[in-house]
């Protein structure tokens, strides 16, 4: 069995509220020395595969098709043995 | 002529869109469970608002990919008449069927209040019956409205008169400070480049009785009806 963790982003060039958000409440606690704040998704997907590349293709697949879009998202993910 | 609803599990404005086509407009109108793959005796679908599939992953992510996606893609491809309320407006951005992507609101604030919009087309099958220019009281209810869309396809949404209702204020001036939730270029709505399917996400469903404090709505369905009743006659 093989997992697969994919890490959606907004692009860099999309402007992110919430990491914005986030950056202000970290400042306010006393963290001074920040730079950009950016939020995501993680996604977690077990496969009853044994090939990597296979699976590599799948994930890539499912990205694309599904889990990122790619007009406003970047995606990246690892597979590894579970 | 025949309206039909489209309902997905979470959906919660089909209701008022059926009332309004029924009770309202006085037309034929049939639910499509999304399932349901057919469309056949229909002629206009309506993707309504509400929260499909919990706006799991992104908003209308899901539900694009529902069974009656696919014969509803293959009639707004034959030129049958589609508008996307809200999250159905999601929906089809989502689809493909319109050009584009929402953000979350800029202020991370759901909003649920009256707006003004601008017809900036009134050259539609959505619009005939509004003046060009004419300014519309309608209510959004949404947390994900700020559309984007990159430079390339904006200028390609202007260049082919796409942008079809604009956020403005009551007098009509298309500024920021007018601007509920950060959407692109004041952008409340859009059509396709064929005219054939409206997305917007003011509720038209809402405002179509006086009643209920504004009828401003009302004119897209009966747009529509115009447009389905002149079609007819050619």
């Amino acid at each position: 069995m093989l997992k697969a963790e994919i890490n959606i982003t907004l692009k860099r060039t999309v402007a992110d509220p919430q990491g914005l958000t986030i950056k202000h409440a970290l400042e306010s606690l006393g963290y001074k020395d920040l730079g950009d704040v950016r939020i995501g998704k993680l996604l977690v997907i077990k496969l009853n595969l044994k090939d990597k590349k296979r699976a590599e293709q799948e994930i890539d697949q499912m990205c694309k098709k599904l889990l990122a879009n790619p007009i406003i998202e970047d995606y990246r993910f690892k597979i590894e043995k579970e | 002529m025949k309206f039909g609803v489209v309902v997905f599990p979470g959906s919660n404005c089909d209701q008022d869109c059926f009332y309004v086509i029924k009770d309202v407009l006085r037309k034929p109108v049939k639910y499509i469970w999304h399932k349901d793959t057919n469309l056949d005796g229909l002629d206009c679908i309506i993707l309504p608002g509400g929260f499909s599939y919990g706006d799991y992953l992104r908003t209308g992510s899901i539900a694009r990919f529902s069974p009656v996606m696919k014969p509803i893609t293959e009639f707004a491809k034959n030129g049958g008449t589609v508008i996307g309320i809200c999250n159905g407006f999601q929906i089809l951005l989502e689809a493909g069927l319109l050009p584009g992507v929402m953000l979350r609101n800029r202020d991370l604030n759901f909003i649920c209040r009256y707006v003004y919009i601008k017809t900036e087309n009134n050259r539609t099958r959505f619009t005939n019956l509004y003046n060009a220019g004419q300014i519309l009281k309608i209510p959004i209810a949404h947390n994900e409205g700020n559309y984007y869309i990159d430079p390339a396809g904006l200028k390609e949404l202007r260049d082919n008169n796409q942008i079809v209702f604009r956020y403005c204020s009551a007098t009509g001036e298309v500024i920021d400070q007018y601007n509920p939730n950060g959407a692109l270029d004041n952008i409340a709505g859009i059509i396709n480049r064929k005219g054939n399917v409206l997305g917007l996400m003011p509720h038209p469903e809402r405002s179509a009785e006086k009643e209920l404090g504004s009828e401003d709505g009302y004119f897209i369905f009966q747009s529509i009806i115009k447009w389905l009743n002149r079609k007819r006659t050619w």
